[in-house]
């Protein structure tokens, strides 16, 4: 098994509060990696330091290594603008940028310089496609990315994530908002998705994890109590806080 | 493609915001060294608390137009505040937002009235009024007063009307549910609350009343004396500059840039004490 | 004997309310008693024809331009230097000192009367730098003088922008400058260009910074260096030293005329700006 992150004894802090404690996690590749927890076990943290997005938290401070593909992301000498290329991510709030759906999926690829209209319109046929979105709106690209319903512009977001071409797609509850059927279709893509990209999917709904992910890590007040095969977490999970979770009794 | 790397874009937009604060420094700089060697050269004491002007005979006391400055500034503030103030309770309490949102940008647009305008009313029919009915030059100390204390309107309506909306509408309706009246709620909860900005917003019409040069000059006469009446004719500090900076020279120019010193001195002090009240009025946010 | 607070209440409402509506009718006086007595006397001839007798005559064709020119060079100096300045402060770095010092001085600057800025002016642009009473003189000056204002009202309508457009651009490999050419300053363009509005509104109509600087050559001007007089000087020197009544009357409506349209059309923006938000 090829990992595409390891994440080695990783300490964060916001201030001087410790939100999260020795993390210590291997990532498989082409896999989708559920994380599970009540809100403010550090999911989204956790997250977001995988890409380096708390960088713009002005009182953080890190701890610890996060390897992607045996690189450490936070040296000095590494570039942040190619790790958000290579690790996209998708927001819990849908948020269209005010442009049209068009622009909205080629933005990533013109920030690198693609300017080719074939090679775009390619793209973002593709990506659209993926996050299964191209039948509803390929006869009005040109309109507002904004007049799209919540569901539809979350798969806008994941469509221009995809656009990109990463490797590793991040998702941060990003059903919260949305209706089932939307949800459903988001599932649907990601399942497809994972033959190419590695996923990891922060979710509070629990039973979005059972259908989805491969594996599934279990958080609690910043710290991973448990990971495993996602069967074998739902099932028979090795710890008590594990299984008082995902059983209700908290969260 | 790129021409020019983010650290590059970054350095040129620190430098560039370095230029309003240089500007600043430069003024200073310009202003202080033309106006500070006269001072030293003529006595502080002498240039400060002398009411001779007499620059062809090289007296330069301007302790007469500090005077005329203070009275055409209380004034303009016996006018313009409690107008002011009493205008921004009356639009955000009593007036329902929306007629609000238009009354309010309509008085801003009094401020975009050039001041040379305000002074020709003054002059036509302000002036004509006082001297009709008090007697007087009528151009004088009170129609100055009157016309600076209309300007300074937008300034204390605007800035005041900001901070009174910033107060929660959960204390007012606190209070209201406690059965006050809108009035017992204004004296007992919002003005406590939107305190320092009403200052701030007063300090900063202060500013402006003490700065004001082309309204001031052509309704207050001009005649530099110490006034014993509001019906007397003054001469201001920023008066003073631009009367006579077209033709005065040496000791004399240095003179009237001693008086900018003065003048600049004031307002930073001022503006000091506004951004400190209106700081204070953030945190609490 | 205690009043009743509900009549204490109907006496601030009268008094209050007297008051606004004491205000609004000073304003709408002094708009009117301009327009009143200047309309009549505003012509395409007095528009586009020269002064003659010192203004006592004729039109005020060479003020139009001086007011034109000098409020645009001041824009053009003025402009990119607050803007730059607003996405520096908003998005370039922390708040610290330095940032404190800058806002410090920003605000200090918005508060100098013109009248300083005019002795400012005269020194160093005027005399210092030499390039004498002229446009580029009086432009430097006001360019300084509106300064403080683009910066704040730009640096209000980048904080607008919403935060969440910000993480998506950065979350999709944009840098920061990408991120404010491609998604900040797009969002906050009607912002700023009101910002940019009032600055205009202000020049036009400012005096005593533009009278020790520019001038008040009643010539064409025909390059940067030459002096030129604004329509607010002419008003000035018409209404102070009393040549004509009615062309000040007539120059004072032209100016107030174009001050409104200018201001109107930031209003109009701006509220635009905010309808188009929500």
């Amino acid at each position: 098994m090829n990992s595409k992150f390891q994440i080695q004894n990783l300490n964060f802090y916001f201030n001087s509060e410790k939100v999260l404690k020795e993390i210590n996690l291997e990532i498989p590749a082409n896999k989708i990696l559920g994380i599970i927890g009540p809100s403010g076990s550090g999911k989204t943290t956790f997250l977001r330091s995988l890409n380096r997005m708390n960088d713009f938290e002005i009182t953080s401070r890190i701890e610890g290594k996060i390897l992607l593909d045996g690189k450490d992301i936070y040296n000095s000498d590494f570039d942040v603008v190619a790790l958000r290329k290579k690790v996209g991510m998708v927001f819990a709030m849908p948020v269209a940028l005010p442009m049209s759906i068009y622009e909205n999926v080629v933005y990533g690829p013109k920030l690198d310089g693609i300017n080719d209209k074939n090679k775009l319109s390619e793209l973002v046929e593709k990506s659209l496609s993926a996050a299964y979105l191209w039948d509803e709106v390929k006869d009005r690209l040109k309109t507002s990315g904004m007049r799209l319903s919540g569901g539809q512009q979350q798969r806008l977001c994941l469509a221009r994530v995809l656009a990109m071409e990463p490797d590793v797609i991040l998702l941060d509850e990003p059903c919260s908002g949305l209706d089932p059927i939307s949800t459903a279709k988001i599932e649907d893509a990601l399942a497809q998705l994972k033959k190419e990209y590695t996923i990891i999917l922060v979710t509070n709904n629990t039973k979005q994890a059972a259908r989805v992910a491969d594996n599934t890590a279990f958080f609690l007040m910043g710290e991973m109590i448990e990971v495993g095969v996602t069967k074998q977490i739902f099932t028979s999970p090795q710890k008590s806080e594990t299984n008082d979770y995902i059983t209700g009794r908290f969260g | 493609m790129k021409l020019i790397s983010e650290k590059g874009v970054q350095r040129i937009l620190m430098l560039t915001a370095f230029s309003a604060i240089s500007a600043l420094l430069l003024i200073a700089l310009f202003i202080l060294s033309e106006g500070l060697p006269f001072i030293f050269k003529y006595g502080l004491k002498d240039f400060l608390f002398s009411s001779e002007w007499q620059p062809n005979l090289g007296k330069f006391g301007i302790f007469a137009m500090i005077v005329a400055s203070l009275w055409v500034t209380f004034g303009a503030m016996i006018v313009g505040a409690p107008l002011g103030v009493a205008c921004a309770f009356f639009l955000s309490e009593y007036v329902p937002r929306y007629i609000m949102r238009i009354i309010k940008p309509t008085i801003e647009l009094l401020a975009a009235i050039p001041s040379v305008v305000y002074g020709f009313i003054g002059v036509m029919v302000l002036a004509p009024i006082i001297r009709d009915n008090f007697g007087g030059p009528g151009l004088s100390l009170l129609s100055a007063s009157i016309i600076l204390g209309i300007m300074i309107l937008p300034t204390i309506i605007s800035i005041s009307i900001d901070s009174i909306l910033a107060v929660p509408q959960s204390y007012r309706e606190g209070s209201l549910a406690l059965g006050a009246t809108i009035w017992q709620t204004i004296t007992m909860v919002t003005i406590k609350a939107s305190k320092s900005g009403i200052i701030a917003s007063i300090i900063l019409g202060l500013g402006r009343a003490i700065g004001e040069t082309m309204a001031v000059i052509m309704v207050a006469g001009n005649s530099v004396n110490i006034p014993h009446s509001a019906l007397d004719s003054v001469r201001t500090l920023t008066a003073n500059i631009a009367l006579e900076m077209s033709y005065a020279t040496g000791l004399h120019r240095q003179a009237l840039f001693a008086t900018g010193v003065v003048l600049f001195v004031v307002i930073i002090i001022l503006n000091s004490i506004a951004s400190v009240a209106i700081r204070k009025r953030m945190v609490k946010k | 004997m205690r009043i009743h607070p509900r009549y204490i209440q109907r006496g601030a409402v009268a008094i209050l309310g007297s008051a606004t509506l004491l205000t609004i009718l000073i304003l709408i006086f002094i708009i009117f008693f301009v327009l009143e007595k200047g309309l009549p006397v505003i012509s395409l001839h007095f528009l586009t024809d020269n002064p003659e007798d010192m203004g006592k005559a004729g039109g005020i064709f060479p003020t139009l331009i001086g007011t034109i020119l000098l409020p645009l060079l001041a824009l053009i100096i003025a402009s990119p230097l607050g803007i730059f300045t607003s996405v520096y402060l908003s998005e370039f770095t922390k708040e610290n000192n330095v940032t404190k010092i800058i806002r410090f001085g920003t605000d200090c600057l918005a508060g100098i009367p013109s009248i300083i800025f005019g002795l400012f002016g005269y020194i160093f642009f005027v005399v210092t730098l030499g390039f004498g009473w002229s446009i580029l003189s009086g432009g430097l000056t006001l360019a300084v003088m509106v300064l403080p204002t683009i910066i704040r009202t730009s640096e209000e309508a980048i904080r607008a922008v919403p935060k969440s457009y910000r993480e998506v651009s950065f979350s999709l490999g944009a840098s920061r400058w990408q991120t404010v050419k491609k998604v900040i300053l797009p969002n906050a363009l009607p912002g700023i260009v009101t910002g940019v509005m009032l600055s205009i509104g202000r020049s036009i109509g400012e005096t005593a910074a533009v009278i020790f600087t520019a001038g008040s050559s009643l010539r064409i001007p025909t390059s940067v260096f030459d002096s030129t007089r604004t329509m607010a000087v002419h008003f000035y020197i018409l209404a102070r030293e009393g040549i004509s009544a009615e062309n000040a009357y007539g120059t004072a409506a032209t100016l107030i005329i174009a001050v409104l349209l200018v201001n109107l059309s930031a209003y109009w923006l701006m509220n635009r700006f905010i309808a188009k938000r929500n």
